[in-house]
């Protein structure tokens, strides 16, 4: 017990350290592997740092013959399950036009612009068949779904069961728990729709309901958006 | 992903002049000092020993530039050795002359891999003696800014030299192998942090903002008798740390690097309009490959106007053409971000005017989304975008090759694939604004798409984008 809790507050010290010198020493050859590292950290602790990422794939523009293509492929994949912040196109600009082009690259792009586009149906598919790559990281499937709920949540107010299951791949007896398990801490809500169909309702948010929205300057279409489009019921 | 832009292209590069022949061919004597040389450099000497800094800006601005276009036209100032003895061998004052002594040739002339090398030695040095604090001078902004411009132009100018290998003759091939070090990444970037440091400007931003410390209101000028250079060149340096990074294609740290700088307000980084215009145009490059469109053509929009108020200001200064450069690169970027996520109420009407005259069939085209549109994209961006570098050691091995134009083509292609992406979603914003309620099959008649064998997708445009947010989807029946 007690050699565990000392590895983990050496982890902790270490990542500490990893992200200071990211802050006050970047640009130095000598902290790549530490870097690389700390990329390993990341998926297995299930943590991610976006900074000490782009600050490796930079030590790799810098030097590229120290490049790992594995570390790199996790980083991508990290990136990915961050959306939708756009650290997966961060990334991208950083990394060789040659490298791009191997298999493994272009599949997470393939997957990457399904996300973007909200293709979650092809999305899953791609991702089922290249489970071996997208496995070394754990949480990923965790990640996607959760991001496949910020697009249903911005779009809804009444997801019909079918839409949510094809978003998140969960099916059946699965799904039945899932949203168990959603109801009681996540505020979501069960409602019966036409016949025997199932309505999750998500939590209101500025996009689903417009009168939450904060600021009615900027973006017109919001209202247009939620008027437009009746609710699939 | 041909360009209609040669990328390549000297002038694009160049600053005012044409580059001529090096100087041995025309006769120069670095030893020959004429008398308006000596003249120049005994006042600039003593009013720099004396702080007169409106005499030396006069000097600096002024006499430099009406001797250089009477006298230097076409060949280097004197050398530094022939001038030193007017000067008392003063060691600074030397780092400076030969500081404005290079940047005059990589203007008029065309430097030497030699010249280039050793230049960075002069920063090399330059910098050191201001990051050990002995300095006790002060500069005119006009001045500090240029020297962090220009470390970093001549940086962005050494790495596509080394990476034009082709044509290179053996003896600049023995150089290369010779000096790995000069421009090397790693130095360029830990000097610009290392003044960022070594100044705190960081925390002098922030004792500002507290009332705690006078700086924008002194235009950065220390009154209480001590140097504003360290300071200065730590403040321009966070604009040369944006730069380099949007040269590497780190838009988000470069981001990062400027974030101590408001840009919402005027601050010292307004005093010089090249450091103003430096740091909007990689501003809003930056956040335009970051798809936040609205925030680009937010600032654009305030700097192009600030421009078509104040240029005839300029129109004496050294820096005039490059500020009608980089207008004109903005206004391209400008047409670019409008044509990805249309806006009607940020653009002021007269920059509006300007943008319709120089760009508004173009604008029709890129708002069309086929080939022809992915031409006029690619050849806005060409134009418009920084000179993007590969920062790696060059492999002086055979087979030699030109690989300068790797960098710019990847983030083209990236860039281009992000106005793919956007092309899915334009056509339904159109319809957009036709219907404030429509049905799915309606929308699906119009979108020309067969309703029963549809399969439900979305299009969602990402609200990371700050562009509108659009939903379609049509259903399985």
């Amino acid at each position: 017990m007690v050699r565990e809790r000392e590895s983990q507050q050496q982890q902790q010290q270490v990542s500490y350290t990893v992200e200071q010198l990211v802050a006050v020493n970047p640009y130095n050859p000598d902290i790549l592997t530490d870097l690389e590292n700390h990329v390993n950290e990341q998926v297995s602790s299930q943590t991610y740092s976006l900074d000490a990422n782009l600050c490796l794939l930079r030590l790799y523009q810098f030097e590229p013959e120290r490049m790992s293509i594995p570390i790199v492929v996790r980083i991508l994949i990290k990136a990915l399950m961050a959306m939708p912040a756009p650290d997966f196109s961060l990334c991208l600009f950083l990394i060789p036009e040659q490298v791009q082009m191997e298999e493994q690259f272009k599949t997470l792009i393939v997957l990457s612009h399904y996300l973007e586009t909200a293709r979650f149906h092809q999305f899953w598919d791609e991702a089922v068949k290249n489970r071996s790559i997208l496995e070394v990281v754990p949480g990923f499937e965790q990640a996607i779904q959760a991001y496949a709920i910020h697009v249903l949540s911005l779009t809804y107010q009444k997801v019909p069961r079918p839409i949510l299951a094809e978003a998140i791949n969960i099916e059946g007896l699965s799904l039945d728990k899932f949203l168990e398990y959603q109801v009681a801490n996540s505020g979501w809500a069960l409602e019966k729709g036409h016949g025997r169909s199932q309505l999750i309702v998500l939590p209101r948010n500025e996009f689903n309901h417009p009168e939450l929205k904060k600021n009615a300057v900027d973006s017109v279409p919001l209202e247009h958006v939620t008027r437009i489009f009746p609710i699939l019921s | 992903m041909a360009s209609s832009y040669d990328y390549d292209e000297p002038s694009y590069d160049s600053r005012s002049y044409p580059p001529s022949s090096q100087a041995s061919d025309v006769g120069y004597d670095p030893n020959f000092v004429p008398d308006s040389v000596k003249t120049f450099v005994v006042h600039l000497y003593r009013h720099i020993r004396e702080k007169n800094v409106y005499e030396i800006h006069q000097m600096y601005e002024g006499s430099f530039q009406r001797l250089s276009d009477r006298m230097f036209r076409e060949s280097p100032w004197p050398s530094v050795e022939a001038v030193a003895p007017y000067v008392d061998n003063d060691h600074v004052f030397c780092l400076l002359y030969r500081e404005m002594w290079f940047r005059h040739v990589y203007a008029r002339l065309s430097p030497t891999g030699r010249q280039r090398i050793e230049s960075w030695d002069n920063y090399c040095s330059l910098f050191g003696v201001v990051l050990h604090g002995v300095v006790n001078m002060q500069l005119p902004n006009q001045w500090l800014w240029d020297m962090v411009d220009e470390f970093v132009y001549q940086f962005q100018s050494y790495c596509q030299y080394r990476a034009k290998l082709k044509n290179k003759t053996e003896e600049e091939l023995q150089l290369l192998r010779q000096y790995g070090q000069a421009w090397n990444v790693y130095g360029v970037l830990n000097y610009l942090q290392a003044l960022v440091e070594k100044s705190m400007i960081h925390q002098i931003l922030e004792r500002e903002k507290e009332g705690l410390e006078q700086f924008t209101a002194t235009d950065g000028y220390d009154y209480e008798g001590g140097s504003n250079v360290l300071k200065m060149l730590g403040y321009y340096s966070m604009i040369g740390l944006l730069r380099v990074h949007c040269l590497l294609g780190d838009y988000h740290t470069g981001l990062k690097c400027l974030a101590p700088i408001d840009i919402s307000q005027q601050g010292v980084y307004t005093i010089v309009i090249g450091s103003h215009i430096s740091t909007i145009y990689h501003y809003g490059f930056a956040n335009m490959m970051l798809r936040r469109y609205v925030e680009a053509i937010r600032e654009f929009n305030k700097i192009l106007l600030y421009i078509l108020k104040y240029k005839q200001y300029h129109q004496k200064s050294p820096q005039y053409d490059q500020i009608l450069k980089k207008n004109e690169q903005m206004y391209a970027l400008l047409a670019i971000c409008l044509s990805l996520c249309p806006q009607t109420k940020l653009v002021e009407e007269n920059v509006s005017t300007q943008l319709k005259d120089k760009y508004s069939e173009k604008m029709l085209k890129m708002q069309r989304y086929d080939d022809e549109a992915y031409a006029v994209y690619d050849e806005l961006f060409s134009y418009a975008c920084p000179k993007f570098i590969t920062p790696s050691a060059p492999i002086l091995e055979e087979p030699l090759t030109n690989y300068n134009q790797d960098a710019y083509r990847l983030q083209l292609k990236l860039f281009l694939y992000e106005v793919k992406q956007q092309q899915l979603l334009a056509g339904v914003r159109s319809f957009l604004k036709l219907y404030s309620t429509i049905s799915i099959g309606k929308l699906a008649t119009y979108m020309e798409v067969d309703e029963p064998t549809l399969r439900i997708s979305y299009m969602l445009l990402n609200p990371s984008r700050q562009s509108d947010m659009v939903i379609i989807f049509c259903v399985r029946s």
